[in-house]
């Protein structure tokens, strides 16, 4: 739109300066406690201008999170969580939009609703299915009399395990099992154009050759955007983390070891809340989305909008 | 380069049938043309032909193969697509070489042939442009290229010209004439043109609701129309209609007003007392003063054709055109006297539309007589 509206623009320019200011000043108090000492950052005027402790917070609270391992697992978790859903967003859209199979609808709307149920809603359940991955079959074949017969019959007792706790494969694979990425893609894959379906399969590219060639290069901003968002989404987890892994040392993520640099009773012991270097942790945790975020920004507008044809 | 076979096939979505059993022998390296308005089941049959579309019953064959449950790929047909269907994200080279690259040609041959096929259609410049910075017209050539480097046995076109403005309309049919003469690959060109049909084909199949109504030469469809939905249909101007019934006294076909058209006397002879359709084309009429013709009508508007004149008149409560070379200013309301010779009549059943006999039979029987 484009208007001759001076007062508008005025009341536009003051509403996004506002929105600005909100979103600034916490970070800016967040980097201004990363740089004071233990006494300045607990002395009562709050401190607005930044003093010159900051890397020595940094190194201190790095050291006392053992931040190299937890950010590597992360990045692990992240990225995985990233790649896998991915693929199964588009191999399972592609599936939706492209065949004609029985059930098509069902299965569809089946995977929608549980955009309705997201990991906290149905935390008990997953837990209970991490905690042995098999559970479920075992509960079949109880119920079906299978496990009965087979012990009748060979005398060996039927006991499936598969024990996701503490374990990469137990982080990730609830994470990925989500539909937001389906429906993205199946939005996405219901714009192409009939004819260009059949001019593949005039020229003799099955499907496969169809989805690899053309698809994939041309959902390339839904790629994107939705590799954006799972990886903030991924790397922001506490609630899973903290359920799902007890040996912290070497599964423990990021967020999860910030949580215990906040300051309360337990971490301090009633001594002076250290805030510099919760502070100073939280700056290097937020580093890694914020950096994806910036270098996706284009292609991820691009992708959520739609209009890269 | 193949013959293809259609016989007795039929489509049905669900309890909806499009096409009631099309039976059509195309020769190898014809160029046939499907004509018909949309929905008459012409898209769906060439789809059929392609592959694209299963074949409900009936049979159709390419080469002698029966293709019913082959893959378009494995039916060795060809397809220029109405809206180009270019991938977007490819560029012009990619596009006409995909074909080839899914094939598994080898790189230093698909280029080259790439290289030679462009350049037959006139792209050489636009190799590297992808299909979003072309025009039109070039999207058109990219998709034509894309049919021809793959050498097809069949090429088809679903109403490829459609989306194209009138000037480069005309110019793409000559190259696709021109193509066609160059690589004779047998053709089917689906559109509802009817300026596209008569110019491109060597013959002409005319749908409608999913049955064909004729199917000939151009000027064959032209001069002996086999019913009155193809002598409405084809011919632009429009075929002018009048009803009445045939009287072998006066060899003429008397209408409800009491005026009578003078129609061969052999026809008039054989099909006395029949109710019939009179189908007569704009340009083979003439006018004369008024009370000299056949027929007296009221003129109404003129339309400036620049090569001549469409005039507009009724008579009775009908509209009736006539084309004519010269330029006569009559003011709207004018009586206008309109010459019908009995040969350039068409008759056509009242009840069936069907032609009552081929008007050409007539004309030579009237010579000779």
């Amino acid at each position: 739109m484009i208007e001759r509206t001076p007062f508008l623009n005025i009341a536009t320019h003051v509403i996004l300066l506002s929105g600005l200011v909100i979103i600034i000043v916490p970070i800016w108090l967040a980097f201004v406690a990363a740089t004071l000492t233990l006494q300045q950052v607990n002395s009562a005027p709050i401190e607005l201008w930044p003093s010159d402790q900051l890397w020595v917070n940094l190194q201190e609270a790095w050291r006392l999170s053992d931040f190299g391992t937890k950010f590597l697992n992360t990045l692990i978790v992240a990225v995985s969580v990233v790649v896998g859903k991915i693929t199964l967003a588009c191999i399972t859209a592609f599936a939706l939009v492209f065949f004609n199979f029985r059930g098509r609808m069902v299965i569809f709307w089946m995977i929608f609703i549980t955009l309705m149920l997201p990991l906290e809603v149905r935390i008990v359940p997953t837990y209970a299915v991490a905690a042995n991955a098999l559970s479920p079959f075992q509960t079949i074949m109880d119920v079906t009399g299978l496990t009965w017969l087979i012990a009748t019959l060979s005398g060996i007792e039927v006991t499936l395990e598969w024990n996701l706790l503490n374990s990469y494969t137990g982080l990730i694979l609830p994470l990925v099992a989500t539909a937001t990425g389906t429906f993205l893609y199946r939005q996405f894959f219901l714009t192409i154009p009939d004819e260009l379906v059949e001019a593949a399969r005039m020229d003799g590219a099955g499907p496969l050759r169809f989805l690899w060639d053309v698809l994939i290069p041309l959902s390339k901003t839904n790629i994107a955007a939705l590799a954006t968002i799972m990886f903030v989404y991924a790397w922001n987890q506490y609630l899973w983390p903290l359920l799902v892994i007890t040996d912290r040392a070497n599964y423990g993520l990021v967020v999860v070891q910030l949580s215990d640099l906040i300051p309360d009773q337990q971490t301090t012991g009633g001594g002076t809340p250290t805030w510099h270097l919760a502070m100073a942790a939280t700056l290097v945790v937020m580093l890694p989305p914020i950096t994806v975020v910036i270098l996706m920004q284009r292609w991820f507008v691009r992708g959520l909008i739609n209009t890269d044809k | 380069m193949a013959k293809i076979s259609i016989r007795d096939v039929r489509k049905s979505y669900g309890k909806d049938q499009v096409v009631h059993g099309v039976s059509l022998e195309i020769a190898n390296g014809e160029f046939i043309v499907i004509l018909g308005p949309s929905g008459c089941g012409k898209s769906t049959l060439l789809r059929m032909i392609a592959g694209l579309e299963s074949i409900t019953s009936g049979q159709i064959a390419i080469a002698d193969t029966v293709v019913n449950d082959l893959e378009p790929r494995e039916r060795g047909c060809a397809m220029v697509f109405q809206n180009y269907a270019l991938y977007p994200h490819m560029t012009v080279a990619e596009n006409i070489g995909y074909a080839l690259k899914v094939a598994g040609t080898k790189k230093a041959d698909r280029l080259a042939k790439v290289a030679a096929v462009a350049a037959s259609v006139g792209l050489t410049e636009y190799l590297d442009r992808r299909p979003g910075q072309l025009s039109g017209g070039q999207r058109q050539r990219v998709a034509m290229a894309r049919a021809i480097i793959r050498e097809p046995r069949v090429f088809l076109f679903d109403e490829p010209l459609s989306n194209l403005d009138a000037k480069l309309r005309v110019q793409m049919r000559h190259e696709i004439r021109r193509i066609h003469n160059r690589i004779k690959a047998t053709s089917v060109f689906v559109t509802h043109d009817q300026a596209e049909g008569m110019t491109l084909a060597d013959r002409l199949v005319v749908m409608n609701k999913g049955v064909i109504e004729q199917v000939g030469t151009p000027s064959e469809i032209y001069d002996q129309p086999a019913s009155t939905y193809v002598g409405g249909f084809i011919g632009s101007p429009a075929m002018n209609f009048l009803s009445g019934q045939v009287d072998r006294s006066t060899s003429s076909v008397k209408l409800a007003s009491g005026d009578r058209i003078e129609v061969p006397p052999a026809l008039a002879t054989r099909h006395h007392g029949k109710l019939v359709q009179i189908g007569i084309r704009p340009e083979a009429m003439t006018m004369v003063p008024a009370g000299q013709g056949t027929l007296n009508a009221t003129f109404e508007f003129v339309e400036e054709l620049g090569a001549g004149r469409l005039y507009h008149m009724m008579f009775e409560d009908l509209t009736i055109a006539v084309l004519a070379g010269d330029r006569q200013s009559l003011t709207p309301g004018a009586p206008v006297g309109l010459h019908i010779p009995a040969h350039a009549v068409h008759l056509f059943d009242a009840d069936t539309g069907k032609r009552v006999e081929a008007a050409s039979l007539a004309l030579v029987e009237q010579v000779f007589a």
